[in-house]
């Protein structure tokens, strides 16, 4: 549904998106991960034939964004960072506006206008103001707007940005739901955003792209095995040396033990092994006190910081 | 066309939600039925004593009233345009940059020339709408005058108003294109409108060539012909060029938004 190929936008000297290559598949739903700045905006601006690139391609539902513009933009719906709604119009009003310049034919106009009312769950609004909305609702009216003509592909630049806990779970879900019939692309600097609503990921950072995975598969292949951490009171070399022993242990640290004895481990093991039980089993068996032992699993997170630090530490620093 | 009409019809509903549009018509209509009293009423006073003069000396001077009064009112709305279109363009385009919405219109399936052309055409028929009403005091005073003064020279006073409206609001309309600020807008357009109005002051009367065509290029000097009922070839065709060549830079002022670093 979406390919982009060596796509790169340079303004000023600065190169915003350098060499973006990703596909989306049919109803999937790619998220765009990144630092601000990190050229998602820009990426999903040529997407939506909002600015030109300097140079590759993009072709979205078959069109390619520089040379049938209008039929990618026929094609598309686009929600940017700001809803851009007119605070003097009535969110019906603006709507049916929407669905006019979009080109979607009269008698199919009601139709769409309460399906997305309805789905962005602000049908109780309609006859309301824009400009008297809550920053969520006017955010939810941008939602709308996006989807409001039934696209093929519909963008969107932070979705959930100003929304309170509820309206996120509620965007979310609705994001979700759109997906099959949609294909999506959503940029996010949340984390556990992507992992919830995203078949797919691209994590981009510095306007190149650091990783193209499922959620799923880059938190498992990124994870180097599973760390433990324990809590226990015991002599700090005899348990560095029983825990370095324990087959399938990588590497062992230990905290500087604290005035009551306690002392911190953590012990990494290589991809595959859980080395939880044993580790209990042999601290129990020399008679130490255990009180603590939990595994540690990367998160998104965790990734995204390894992936961009890495990046940052490949980089000369400046002067 | 459809999506023309979407960007026209968005931009006349945008007109009559916001009390800008209010504020400037009502404005006008209160300086134009001001002014259109006193122009009148000198006129008249002034008829008057030229008739007792005349009595007294015999050799009458004929003043015709109505087309004086014509003259003058068209004279006047030229210059009350002079200071209201800043107000009405400078929102065109840079309020829909700050509001971000130009995005909205830039990605959806409407060509550049769509929504110039769609914003264009509302503000000419707000115009026309803000000049519908005078036309009453113009029709009543056409009623009360014998011998009746020919329509034509209204018709052509009233072209002349909208020929010079549509000159201007293209050009307010590109100089809101190139800024985010509605200030700004405004003060550039005034400045520019001012510029145009006294480009021939230094050359009135001059033989020169350059003289010849800043005298060409003013943009109230061809307006005068049609306040005498004069519809000339050249004058309409200025105006229109001047309308045309407007547009036609907005169109590729709003083509470059999309290059320039947003």
């Amino acid at each position: 549904m979406i390919e982009v190929q060596d796509l790169t936008k340079s303004y000023g000297g600065v190169t915003a998106v350098d060499h973006v290559s990703f596909r989306v598949n049919k109803g999937e739903i790619l998220g765009f991960l990144g630092p601000n700045g990190a050229g998602k905006t820009t990426t999903m601006r040529i997407l939506t034939g909002y600015m030109p690139a300097t140079s590759g391609t993009a072709r979205v539902a078959g069109f390619d964004v520089a040379h049938d513009s209008l039929e990618v933009r026929r094609h598309i719906g686009y929600l940017p960072e700001a809803p851009p709604v007119y605070p003097d119009m009535t969110v019906a009003s603006y709507l049916d506006f929407v669905l006019r310049i979009k080109n979607v034919p009269a008698e199919k106009r009601r139709g769409r206008l309460a399906d997305a009312l309805e789905k962005t769950n602000i049908a109780d609004k309609r006859g309301e103001l824009i400009k008297r909305l809550s920053r969520g609702y006017k955010q939810r009216v941008g939602l709308a707007q996006a989807l409001v003509h039934d696209p093929d592909v519909i963008i969107l630049d932070e979705p959930t940005v100003g929304l309170d806990p509820k309206q996120i779970i509620e965007v979310r879900r609705l994001i979700k739901g759109l997906a099959g019939s949609h294909t999506i692309i959503l940029s996010t600097h949340i984390l556990p955003e992507v992992s919830m609503t995203c078949d797919r990921v691209v994590i981009i950072h510095k306007g190149r792209i650091a990783a193209v995975d499922t959620p799923h598969n880059l938190t498992s292949q990124l994870k180097g095995g599973q760390k433990v951490q324990i809590d226990v009171q015991a002599p700090p070399q005899l348990l560095e040396e029983l825990l370095a022993r324990i087959p399938g242990a990588t590497s062992v640290q230990l905290s500087p033990p604290r005035a009551d004895g306690h002392l911190l481990a953590t012990v990494e093991a290589a991809p595959g092994a859980d080395l939880r039980s044993q580790i209990a089993a042999q601290i129990v068996a020399k008679g130490w006190a255990l009180y603590e032992l939990r595994g540690i699993s990367l998160s998104l997170e965790d990734i995204f910081l390894q992936l961009t630090t890495d990046e940052a530490a490949q980089t000369p620093p400046p002067n | 066309m459809r999506s023309l009409y979407a960007v026209y019809r968005k931009e006349m509903g945008h007109y009559f939600v916001s009390p800008v549009a209010y504020v400037v018509v009502g404005v006008f209509l209160i300086l134009c039925g001001f002014f259109f009293d006193r122009i009148l009423t000198f006129f008249m006073d002034q008829s008057l004593s030229m008739e007792m003069q005349s009595m007294r000396f015999g050799a009458p001077p004929e003043i015709d009233v109505p087309s004086e009064v014509l003259r003058s009112f068209f004279g006047l709305l030229s210059s009350l345009v002079l200071f209201l279109i800043p107000v009405l363009t400078m929102g065109a385009y840079a309020e829909e940059r700050k509001r971000g919405t130009m995005e909205l219109l830039m990605t959806s399936p409407v060509t550049e020339t769509q929504i110039v052309l769609g914003k264009f055409l509302a503000s000419l028929t707000l115009f026309a709408i803000m000049l519908l009403p005078t036309a009453s005091y113009v029709t009543f005073m056409y009623l009360r005058s014998d011998p009746r003064p020919p329509w034509g020279l209204m018709l052509a006073g009233y072209a002349g108003v909208l020929l010079l409206g549509a000159g201007l609001l293209a050009l307010g309309a590109f100089i809101s294109s190139l800024t985010e600020n509605q200030i700004i807008a405004a003060v550039l357009t005034f400045g520019a409108f001012l510029m145009l109005w006294v480009l021939d002051l230094g050359a009135r009367g001059a033989s020169s060539l350059a003289g010849q065509v800043l005298q060409y290029l003013s943009v109230i000097r061809h307006y005068d012909d049609f306040t005498r009922g004069i519809i000339d070839t050249s004058s309409v065709t200025y105006y229109l060029s001047l309308t045309v060549l407007c547009l036609f830079l907005t169109v590729r002022s709003v083509d470059s938004m999309r290059w320039r670093r947003a």
